[in-house]
């Protein structure tokens, strides 16, 4: 499975990536050189022959408590080829502290909120990303709940409401302007 | 005498005059609109804040995660079959659907094969909350846009679904049904003769819902060139199901990577053309049909033979065992306190669920309990593409949007 994604990639762009191997189940994998990211991701995707034109998913894991954690973050990244009727599985690694990547909303637009939805739980920054903002949880919260240091009982406090501008109460009220 | 009519003005006629001092000037500014989070036309909680210049959309700004329960981060400290429960909730309309998807993905990370029973009632059990999905979805389309008999129609057939349900798993809507290496019980008696009979059933009331709506003038005026997206779009932002066939992709994980035992049913994936709001309601109308036919063949094709593997290290053993032997009673003690014991690894597996790829990306660290369990939840994507849909079309056209992009709070918001 997409071994041969794998394999034009490599010869176009040497060096992208730093290693490649097959998991239990034997599916193909690599781990791509951080800052050759959207170079990989923009070939997969346009070239003629591959094709890795649908978007599937994007997410990351902690490796803290793994017996191998260093670098501690990997994010992983899923697309699909219609043309070549299967799926690319690789992934990206970075280490604290400040773990960053290069967002690849430019080339996918549903990396958007997969991107998001990282930063927001593991605290890893895309750089490039139009909007990086969380996006389950509230602006307030401290820290990043997924993190495997983040307890599983934490609690934090109630934040004040946030005050709105320009609202508009209902005809009479003289609040619009 | 009446008096002659003044001369004609040389100047041509002007449609948009100069202000005149005399005209009240009103304030035009572009207006933020809340829709939601509790709001009848907005399934689930979630937020709208749309920008709107007249009736106008400028910008649509979804946010959500109201309904946020940290699923990930409970599923990482349970054991692996205690995560099933956690599934249901993802998508409650469809829920067997996201508990086979779960269990099938597990199996192929643990490398074992489930019995042929068991594949055949995943099969049907999926089918029956896909054709449950579906119905709901279209109900509720038709609702908002004004025809509350459809509506009706729709969710009695759903109900006759929810009472199968219940006989096969025990409760309405979270069935938290099969376990790890098959399912936890067999067909209830006579089980099969009373799905065939619902079939009959919900095939009239589908075909009612669809004589309201498909060529009624004013669904079709609603549905019809609103909410579009173009194929290339649509696979850019991770669409799937029904909203991308209706592009006229044609993919469908049943077909591309057939699981279980959809290579052995015959039948059809349909497609659209116009990527707008008309053409996912007929994708879903044309679904139910669909799996109709599956389930049908399936009742025809389902041998004989038990329905989870016969490994005590992943499923429990039978209670005469348990309670009479010392074999059994130590089994079934390390399954319940130490869980099923995944050898270390990672994996991405997806099944097809009603609206669209249910992705799992499981990694184990050989221990009872999953280390990562990501869910790529097809509502998700789909919602991050409203904005490209909705932005330069009227508010009014949000509605029908939203409705049939079916967005599931559980899934999305995890």
């Amino acid at each position: 499975m997409s071994k041969f994604a794998f394999d034009h990639t490599a010869e176009r762009y040497p060096d992208v990536f730093e290693l490649r191997y097959r998991d239990r189940v034997g599916d193909e994998w690599a781990v791509v050189n951080s800052a050759a990211l959207p170079t990989v991701a923009s070939h997969l995707k346009n070239d003629p022959h591959l094709e890795f034109r649908l978007f599937l998913s994007l997410d990351a894991v902690d490796r803290l408590l793994l017996p191998d954690n260093k670098p501690r973050y990997e994010v992983v990244y899923f697309l699909y080829s219609l043309k070549r009727n299967e799926a690319v599985r690789m992934k990206c690694r970075t280490d604290d502290p400040d773990p960053q990547l290069p967002s690849i909303t430019a080339i996918f637009q549903g990396a958007n909120w997969f991107e998001r939805f990282v930063w927001d739980f593991y605290g890893i920054r895309f750089l490039g990303h139009p909007n990086l903002r969380r996006i389950l949880m509230y602006e307030e919260f401290q820290g990043h709940p997924l993190r495997k240091d983040y307890p599983l009982r934490g609690r934090q406090p109630l934040v004040p409401e946030r005050p709105i501008q320009d609202i508009f109460r209902g005809p009479g009220t003289n609040s619009m302007l | 005498m009446a008096e002659p009519l003044p001369p004609q003005s040389a100047e041509p006629y002007d449609p948009n005059p100069p202000e005149s001092e005399l005209e009240a000037r009103l304030p035009a500014k572009r207006m933020v609109l809340n829709l939601g989070p509790s709001h009848p036309a907005m399934h689930g909680t979630v937020r709208m804040k749309v920008e709107l210049e007249g009736e106008t959309i400028v910008r649509a700004d979804p946010e959500i995660g109201f309904l946020h329960r940290g699923f990930q981060k409970s599923c990482e400290n349970v054991t692996w079959t205690q995560c099933l429960p956690y599934t249901d909730r993802l998508n409650y309309v469809s829920a067997l659907m996201n508990n086979f998807g779960f269990l099938s993905a597990v199996e192929k990370l643990i490398g074992i094969d489930i019995p042929e029973r068991a594949k055949y009632i995943r099969v049907i059990g999926s089918e029956l909350h896909r054709i449950a999905d579906h119905l709901t979805c279209v109900g509720a389309i038709g609702l908002e846009l004004g025809g509350f008999t459809a509506f009706l129609y729709g969710i009695e057939a759903r109900e006759l679904i929810i009472d199968r349900t219940t006989e096969l798993t025990g409760a309405r809507l979270t069935t938290s049904f099969g376990r790890v290496g098959g399912l936890d019980r067999d067909l209830p008696e006579g089980w099969t003769e009373k799905v065939l009979k619902t079939l009959d059933k919900i095939a009239i009331l589908a075909g009612e819902v669809d004589a309201l709506l498909t060529r009624n003038r004013i669904f079709v005026d609603r549905m019809k060139g609103t909410g579009v997206i173009t194929a290339i779009d649509a696979m850019d932002f991770g669409f799937t199901g029904p909203c991308l066939r209706a592009c006229g992709v044609n993919y469908d994980v049943r077909k591309a990577h057939p699981y279980w035992v959809y290579d052995q049913l015959n039948f059809d994936v349909p497609l659209g053309e116009n990527g707008d709001n008309f053409d996912r309601y007929l994708m879903r109308i044309e679904e139910i049909k669909q799996s109709e036919r599956m389930i049908r063949q399936a009742f025809q094709q389902i041998p004989e033979g038990p329905v989870i593997v016969g490994d005590w290290r992943i499923a429990l053993p039978p209670k005469p065992e348990v309670y009479g032997t010392i074999e059994g009673a130590m089994a079934h003690f390390k399954l319940i306190m130490e869980g099923i014991q995944v050898p270390a690894g990672e994996l991405y597996h997806s099944t097809e669920a009603a609206n669209g790829e249910l992705g799992w990306y499981l990694v184990s660290d050989g221990g009872g309990r999953p280390y990562k369990v990501h869910v790529r939840a097809p509502g998700f994507a789909i919602l991050s593409g409203i904005e490209r849909m909705v932005e330069g079309r009227m508010l009014a056209d949000l509605i029908p949007t939203f409705d049939t992009i079916n967005m599931i709070g559980g899934e999305v918001e995890q």
